[in-house]
């Protein structure tokens, strides 16, 4: 190195006007900007732990500087297809090398406009449309869709449909939780709970199959009670059910809360505190975890969930663990439930005999006009409800499941919007992964358990 | 003879207007027992601020309604109703309870505040309610469309989108040979 080189390299003596707003350093000349001068995008995506970034953003490869070392951040998709988002959820991440800084959960993929759907079909045919929705619990969407038109139509149901109904409810929220363990045991690795969750998931479809013809979407919840009464030997069906469970919950306990492997991988992982959880509406087992102990079941009570015992589950910590731990003891909670409602099952109709919503028996049509006539109206024409407006949400496994439901006095509504617990769920993604790695984004999209059908609707 | 009216000619001294009942400065109304708000676009903010300090912790949900066909609906006396309606619901977890605040939003411009300051978890909502009625919310941070496409025309759960819209093509099957 010569000494003119070495000379060229010492910094220039600063000008007194240089000081006014730049500065010579040893990288180059810095100075601060105007703040009305800082590009819009910039300060966007400087707020908190969301990328907000427009869907469609694409860099030229051709414009990335690769040899200048301060951009050191990318920004990757994760999905939409990709095999750990739980259908087509896109998850748009900042990296720092393996170190998550901001997400965007990126959603619509699978949006089919069921809301508009739903303003087109009468509410005796609504129960087809809102069941696809959340297609992981089928029944808690029927069943929030008919408690808002008989609330809008102000009848009440029978008492055997009412414990019918919260049958099918608490099997299908254990159906919805070892489809969770399944899955999230897929994404951490453990595939044989995978196996495992499906095969206990099989034996409660089964169950559905045969008490409504349907594994899944079944349209069995209605407007003023249930499609058809419990099918012979139900009773047997279901005492089955949960004398096999409580021992394969203990299995999984052994596989998974006492494992070190697991609970290395889940403890501290993808923390959300109990303000954040409140602020972002977050409700269901990703609030509870927190220590809320919030369950619209124990604290606004509908159908009979006041009439049983059971316990709210609440977590301290907010993190992975807390939410698999939540979820399986709530299956535990949904088994006693059900054996009080084995022992408490009345007897009686299953549905409304106001004959405004309810068609006349099957044999009555064979032998009267009027019975056919009747029927053939109910089902063309449909019942008219009331004009007016009412929200009634239940807690379903992913949490709060309202529906907005605007009557205008004709046989279609109006308005029908659901609140999904998963769409607002969601929100907490960014919160969740800031910070963590790459790898235990993949365990919180899984502890999540988000349905995209429920997301975009 | 129960409500015929007084009989002895003499004209009742006429009741005094009952104040009409309010909540956090809005109007108030029951629908099927549940207790609905309407404040107006002007006193919006200050009713949430109102609830929020009530204890209303959360907002569980935001959407709206587009009123284009005019079918009969509730409102308070003074209360104008416009085409789009935003629907608010709110909870507060001890003691348990829910309100419910509509807010008339006129279609010339529909333009409303946003509640992201107070209530962060409505960013999706009022996102949604974008996309889908375009309400634009002032003040939110990130107002794009969340369920269409980006590029996408219109706002399909409006009245005057019809359904079906988009044709949708047909291709004839590619010959075998």
């Amino acid at each position: 190195m010569t000494p003119t080189e070495l000379s060229d390299q010492s910094p220039p003596q600063p000008s007194a006007a240089s000081w006014v707003g730049a500065a010579e350093t040893s990288e180059g000349r810095q100075e601060l900007v105007e703040r009305e001068e800082t590009d819009p995008l910039e300060l966007l995506r400087e707020r908190g732990a969301v990328l907000r970034l427009p869907e469609g953003f694409v860099v030229d490869p051709g414009d990335v500087d690769i040899e200048s070392p301060e951009d050191e951040t990318m920004i990757i998709n994760l999905g939409p297809q990709h095999p750990s988002t739980h259908g087509v959820l896109r998850v748009m991440v900042e990296l720092d090398g393996e170190t998550v800084l901001r997400t965007k959960p990126v959603i619509g993929y699978l949006h089919t406009g069921m809301e508009k759907t739903g303003e087109d079909l009468m509410y005796v045919q609504g129960g087809t449309n809102v069941t696809r929705m959340d297609y992981l619990s089928p029944f808690f969407n029927e069943c929030v869709f008919s408690m808002a038109v008989e609330q809008l139509l102000g009848i009440e149901i029978p008492e055997r449909a009412t414990w019918i109904r919260m049958l099918m409810l608490e099997l299908n929220r254990i159906s919805s939780h070892v489809l969770f363990l399944a899955t999230n045991g897929l994404d951490m690795g453990a595939t044989s709970m995978m196996i495992y969750g499906w095969r206990e998931r099989e034996l409660l479809l089964a169950f559905f199959e045969r008490v409504t013809g349907l594994r899944m979407n079944h349209n069995y919840v209605r407007p003023g009670g249930v499609a058809a009464d419990l099918p012979d030997g139900w009773r047997d069906d279901v005492a089955d059910i949960i004398e096999v469970l409580p021992g394969r919950l203990d299995e999984f306990d052994s596989l998974f809360t006492n494992q070190p492997i697991w609970r290395q991988r889940s403890e501290g992982i993808g923390v959300i505190t109990r303000e954040q959880a409140v602020a972002l509406a977050a409700t269901g087992p990703i609030l509870r975890s927190t220590g809320v102990p919030w369950d619209l079941r124990a604290d606004m009570p509908y159908l009979a969930y006041d009439q049983v015992e059971f316990d709210v589950i609440t977590g301290t910590v907010g993190d992975v663990f807390d939410r698999y731990a939540v979820r399986l003891n709530e299956i535990r909670e949904s088994i006693r439930i059900v054996h009080q409602i084995l022992e408490r099952m009345p007897n009686g109709d299953y549905r409304t005999q106001d004959s405004k919503v309810t068609p006349p028996p099957r044999g009555r049509i064979d032998e009267s006009m009027e019975a056919l006539i009747h029927h053939f109206k109910l089902f063309t024409e449909g019942f008219k409800v009331p004009a007016g407006e009412v929200y009634v949400a239940i807690e379903s496994p992913r949490g709060e499941l309202g529906c907005y439901l605007v009557s205008d006095g004709g046989a279609k509504p109006y308005r029908l919007h659901i609140r999904g617990p998963s769409f607002a769920n969601l929100q907490c993604l960014p919160v969740m992964m800031r910070g963590g790695l790459i790898a235990d984004g993949i365990a919180v999209i899984s502890s999540l358990d988000p349905v995209l059908g429920d997301v975009d609707r | 003879m129960t409500d015929a009216g007084p009989t002895d000619g003499e004209a009742p001294a006429p009741e005094p207007e009952p104040e009409p009942e309010r909540h956090a400065g809005a109007l108030v109304t029951r629908s099927r027992g549940q207790e609905v708000l309407h404040p107006t676009l002007d006193t919006y903010l200050d009713t949430i601020t109102a609830l929020w300090d009530e204890g209303f912790d959360m907002c569980v949900d935001v959407t709206a309604a587009d009123y284009l066909e005019r079918p009969p609906r509730d409102l308070p006396p003074d209360i104008a109703p416009e085409r789009f309606e935003l629907v608010a619901n709110l909870l507060a977890m001890d003691p348990p309870r829910r309100v419910r605040v509509r807010l008339q939003v006129p279609e010339a411009a529909p333009v409303v505040p946003s509640i992201w300051e107070r209530y962060p978890g409505v960013e999706a909502y009022e996102r949604e309610v974008y996309d889908m009625f375009g309400i634009r919310f002032e003040g939110h941070p990130d107002l794009t469309r969340i369920l269409m496409p980006e590029d996408w025309e219109g706002h399909p759960l409006r009245k005057d989108y019809p359904i079906g819209r988009v044709p949708v093509q047909f291709k004839a099957a590619p010959p075998t040979r």
